[in-house]
């Protein structure tokens, strides 16, 4: 009875002074580099709505490419400005956090995403259907696999233009997911970005069923997850009674002060804290890719095409760490000794048994997943860490990290086959005889993957496992380390396989990619180089943008 | 601001290595001069080094540079040496040119190979050898922890390269099959170097942990720490302290190595080319035990003197059991493993024995043990691509046919089983006496490695080079011009060492004195002086003598 007439109260005092409610108070300029990536994606549709089919794909991607770089131009511009320290504050009546964690991320997404553009462009690698150039894609992502349809699609030439608006509102959701201030606000981002992977996997070109399987699991696990992450934010908010990160952490460190009557029941329960805090914890671990929420990612990561899994192995992991890491840093601090053991648990798991599974791989794709799984374990070390120390390593071993990860993607584009690329790891055999340019290339990034110095691989370990240890967590480092020591087993296997072993009678070739591949990969040589020889500016950089703002 | 010449000592075979790699694949022979050149160039300047360095000034390091590097991490590039790194820094520059001779047309193609525009295995071969020199001499000069490890880590990738990569031509079994051998070899080497890289890595970071609690600011300057050591400023709790000494002396170990991480090794020189081979024992391997003696004694003397009985024990076994499976070898390049393992136990010894004479002789060890086994190494090499054959049995006479082959290969050989005269028998002898003025017990079980190094010496002559002369050695050439170049000079400096080593002596003494003051230890007496030496000599002599007497 009480709680229906509080309810209605609520409700009669939301309604009852119409005149009062302000308008939203919205700092567009600060909001910019979202604002453009969206804005670029809505023109990207109208592009696929209005241009003619012929001038579509150079439209777009002129557009993509100029509205990132804007966008990556604004981060610079917000961040010169002071935002990400002195001017750090709360934007959008508290649902966008801009600040200094916040811009780093954002900046390393758009430098990704841009790095992404080149390779979703890439129309060198794969032969000419009846004379005309195509992309990864499928010719037509409704047309049924082998079906007459497709054969129809193939043979007028039709490209997935829309790859690149798709991709642009991923980047826009990522944009927002770290920077997130609320948990709705948080949840929001995760749909937006996560729905346009669902289906830029689903989009491949060869192997179509394959691709497509990979969708329908990454779609059902993510709903799960999303679910979860849902659930955890109802009971946070009953919890608290609000989803501002702000407010909860101040309920946890506080304790409630004003009692909602409408949650009179749950408010100030430590229950439904812990509870709702593990659940959305769970949501970002999945996203982030740890054990054990890391079922989706080799089946997704081999079957999505890959400069999609190159862009998602790199930029997801960046935006789900962020929004991890404000999560941990900004709302539950006060629950540091709850989670930090938990969190200890997971990292372990997620080191070792990335490294330990990855070494059965015999396909380069889930190889490179499984590793992608053992280094989301050395950057939980980094976040346990609870420190501005673990921040900025954590953020500098992201940006690191995924311009390796991008480069090496890329170049698994180039190696191919009759039935195009050739992941089958046995078909990489001498490759280094073949093209040892390539094959070079691609050792540079399972060196820095495996973390050897003068790689940007080794300076990332190094900057996570020093902030781990000085935190107290040398047991976690100690366990780092000898993952990392199994997982060089497997890196250097693929080594091996391309150097030391005779190249196959029919084996594949490496395509001579279009300038847009070739660019993506020697920017990805450059920062991996750049990053292990002279890593101090980049970690000044991060170290500035260490602090959350609340 | 003087001439950075330690950089330069460093970028001078890095820029050789780019240079040479950079050359098309048609321009072989250039490119073997070119990094004939640019490892002559950087034996000048180590030259330079050695003459501009006075081992009588007081400063631990000297021709120091310090630039800022990574702030956050408080890495600085910082070099210097000591006359113990400036002995190795000149054995190393000094024995490269040699190697690079004696690999001339290890790594030309097959004559059957199609030419291929793009593979350049040539030019490659010397580009790694030279980017390992840049790479050992800069750990050599590095007096930064973080600056140190980077080094012995990243030289662990162009040496992987050139164990897999390159071998002798195939022998009795097909390419197939000793490429699978050799790429074996070359991930056994790497997984086992890497490991220990990567517990040391911990205990790298766990130093910084430690110097940031208690100094403020994270270190890893060994000057630094050393003195905040000594001045009380920096207290490392025991644990904490020995914890972070196994972790070091693990990677050094399996660098060096001792039994039982050494099970590397005779596969590594196995497969590899006797150039290979040459590089793997006679540099790179010197980066460990020298480590053990700049960085585990300085940095950790509480815990070097806490685990010392162990490691001498395990020196102890490294000597014997080396030894014995040198005698029971059939692969001539695998029983010069072992014996390096054996001599490499005796390094280990000397640096653990604490005395003077003990690491004063396994300085002298480390510089003697890698002309010694360059000199047999590179003319075993020579045999076995006479030959194509890698085995004992497959040889004999061979000394009728090819007299300087066998006489220079006599000559490495009584250098690696210590005779005096040669260059070894001096730090074998000082090793030995400055482990028994401490552990007498010890001392006399290593001698027994003197007995079988001449057992295992003279056999593998006996049954190569002596006797009838077999069928397929009949036509064997002897030694050629290049050849002999590689030889001569290897085998002059051997005799000169062995009858002079005043100038070595004289070298390191003072940066022995310095890391034993590190270690608060002092020679038991009565103190057998150093520049005794020639004196000692006859003593020992006749001992050894009868040792060699009693193995034939």
């Amino acid at each position: 009875m009480s709680s229906v007439a509080s309810v209605h109260s609520l409700w009669t005092v939301a309604a009852g002074a119409p005149g009062k409610i302000p308008g939203p108070h919205i700092e567009y300029a600060q909001l910019s580099p979202t604002l453009i990536v969206l804005g670029a994606a809505v023109i990207g549709v109208l592009i696929e709505a209005f241009v003619p089919r012929a001038a579509r794909y150079y439209s777009q991607l002129l557009l993509s490419l100029v509205a990132l770089a804007a966008a990556f131009a604004a981060v610079i511009g917000l961040a010169a400005g002071g935002f990400g320290s002195s001017k750090a504050h709360i934007a959008a009546m508290g649902a966008i956090a801009v600040d200094g964690p916040a811009l780093f991320l954002q900046g390393t997404i758009l430098l990704v995403s841009l790095i992404a553009v080149f390779t979703f462009a890439e129309r060198r690698l794969d032969p000419a259907a009846h004379g005309k150039r195509v992309d990864s894609f499928a010719a037509e992502a409704a047309a049924v696999p082998g079906g007459a349809a497709e054969q129809a699609a193939v043979k007028a030439g039709f490209t997935t233009t829309e790859v690149f608006p798709i991709l642009l509102f991923a980047v826009g959701g990522m944009l927002v997911f770290p920077a997130a201030n609320d948990l709705l606000t948080l949840f929001v981002a995760l749909e937006v970005f996560s729905l346009p992977l669902y289906i830029l996997c689903a989009l491949a070109r060869r192997q179509r069923l394959l691709s497509q399987e990979a969708a329908v699991k990454y779609f059902l696990l993510g709903a799960f997850s999303s679910a979860f992450l849902l659930f955890g934010v109802a009971l946070l908010y009953g919890y608290a009674g609000t989803v501002t990160y702000a407010g909860i952490a101040e309920v946890v460190s506080d304790g409630a002060k004003q009692i909602d009557p409408a949650l009179a029941g749950t408010m100030g329960n430590d229950a439904l804290l812990l509870i709702g805090g593990a659940l959305v914890l769970m949501g970002l671990l999945f996203k982030v890719g740890a054990v054990p929420f890391h079922m989706w990612t080799p089946d997704v990561y081999q079957g999505a095409p890959t400069p999609v899994t190159g862009f998602m192995a790199a930029a997801t992991k960046v935006a789900a760490f962020g929004a991890l890491l404000r999560l941990l840093y900004v709302v539950l601090p006060g629950l540091r000794w709850d989670w930090r053991p938990v969190l200890w648990g997971v990292a372990i798991l997620t080191m070792l048994g990335g490294a330990v599974v990855a070494i059965t791989q015999t396909d380069i794709k889930r190889l490179l997943a499984y590793s992608s799984i053992a280094h989301a374990g050395f950057i939980l070390a980094g976040v346990i860490a609870t420190s501005e120390d673990g921040v900025s390593s954590v953020l500098f071993y992201l940006g690191a990290y995924s311009f390796v990860t991008l480069g090496a993607f890329a170049v698994v584009t180039l190696v191919r086959d009759a039935g195009g690329e050739a992941t089958q790891l046995s078909k990489w055999a001498g490759l280094g005889r073949r093209s040892p340019l390539v094959a070079a290339v691609f050792a540079v990034f399972l060196l820095a993957f495996a973390g050897i110095p003068l790689t940007s691989g080794f300076a990332g370990k190094f900057a996570v496992f020093k902030a781990a240890a000085q935190s107290g967590a040398g047991w976690l480092v100690v366990v780092g380390v000898i993952s990392s020591a199994i997982a060089a087993f497997f890196y250097i296997r693929v080594i091996v396989l391309m150097f030391f072993n005779e190249p196959k009678a029919d084996g594949p070739t490496v395509a001579v990619p279009s300038p847009l591949t070739t660019t993506a990969i020697a920017i990805g040589v450059t920062a991996t180089l750049v990053l292990g020889l002279a890593p101090q500016y980049f970690l000044d950089l991060a170290g500035q943008a260490g602090v959350f703002v609340r | 601001m003087s001439f950075p010449l330690l950089t330069a000592t460093a970028v001078v075979p890095a820029v050789g290595a780019i240079a040479t790699a950079a050359l098309p694949a048609a321009k072989r022979t250039a490119a073997k001069w070119l990094a004939l050149l640019f490892s002559l160039i950087t034996f000048a300047l180590a030259l330079v080094v050695a003459f501009r360095f006075d081992p009588g000034a007081g400063a631990p390091f000297q021709l120091t540079e310090s630039h800022a590097w990574i702030r956050d991490f408080g890495v600085r590039y910082e070099l210097g040496v000591d006359g113990i790194a400036v002995a190795l820094i000149a054995l190393t520059t000094l024995l490269i040119p040699f190697i690079i001779l004696a690999g001339w047309h290890d790594a030309d193609p097959l004559e059957e190979a199609t030419p291929n525009r793009r593979w350049r295995p040539t030019q490659g071969f010397f580009a790694l050898i030279l980017a390992v020199e840049a790479m050992v001499v800069l750990s050599f000069e590095a007096t930064d922890v973080f600056l140190f490890y980077i080094f012995f880590e990243a030289m662990l990738i162009p040496m992987y390269f050139l164990i897999g990569g390159f071998g002798d031509r195939a022998g009795r079994d097909g390419e197939e099959e000793a490429a699978g051998r050799r790429s074996y070899a070359a991930v056994k080497f790497l997984l086992y170097n890497l490991a220990g890289g990567l517990i040391m890595l911990a205990a790298v970071i766990g130093l910084y942990a430690v110097t940031a609690d208690q100094l403020g600011t994270g270190t890893f300057s060994l000057q630094q720490i050393v003195e905040a050591r000594t001045a009380g400023t920096l207290n490392i709790g025991t644990g904490t302290e020995r914890l972070l000494f196994l972790g070091f002396f693990f990677a050094f170990a399996v660098k060096a190595p001792l039994w039982p991480l050494h099970t590397w090794l005779p596969g590594a020189m196995g497969e590899s080319t006797s150039p290979v081979a040459v590089l793997i024992t006679a540099v790179v391997d010197k980066v460990g035990t020298f480590a053990m003696l700049r960085f585990c004694l300085q940095l950790f003397p509480e815990a070097s003197s806490w685990a010392t009985p162990v490691i001498l024990v395990l020196a102890l076994i490294s000597i014997v059991y080396g030894a014995l499976l040198a005698v029971a070898q059939r692969d001539i390049k695998r029983l010069i493993a072992y014996a390096s393992i054996s001599h490499f136990g005796f390094i280990i010894l000397g640096i653990f024995a604490m005395t003077s004479q003990g690491q004063g002789g396994a300085t002298l060890y480390m510089v003697n043990h890698g002309i010694s086994t360059a000199a047999l190494m590179l003319v075993a090499g020579f045999l076995i691509s006479r030959r194509g054959s890698r085995l004992i049995a497959d040889y004999g006479g061979v000394q009728k046919v090819a007299p300087v082959l066998a006489g220079t290969f006599l000559i490495g050989g009584l250098a690696t089983l210590s005779l005096p005269g040669l260059a070894p028998f001096v730090s074998e002898f000082l090793v030995l006496v400055g482990t028994f003025t401490r552990y007498p017990v010890i001392g006399i079980i290593a001698t027994l490695g003197i007995v079988l190094a001449a057992l295992y010496v003279l056999v593998l002559y006996q049954r190569t080079m002596t006797g009838p002369v077999k069928a397929e050695v009949t036509n064997m050439p002897d030694l050629r011009v290049r050849e002999l170049v590689v030889v001569a000079p290897l085998i002059a400096l051997l005799l000169f060492l062995g009858v002079y080593p005043k100038p070595l002596t004289d070298l390191v003494n003072p940066a022995v004195q310095h890391t034993l003051s590190v270690v608060d230890k002092k020679d038991p007496k009565p103190t057998v002086q150093v520049n005794a030496v020639p004196g000692e000599g006859r003593h020992g002599h006749a001992a050894n003598d009868q040792d060699v007497e009693a193995a034939k």
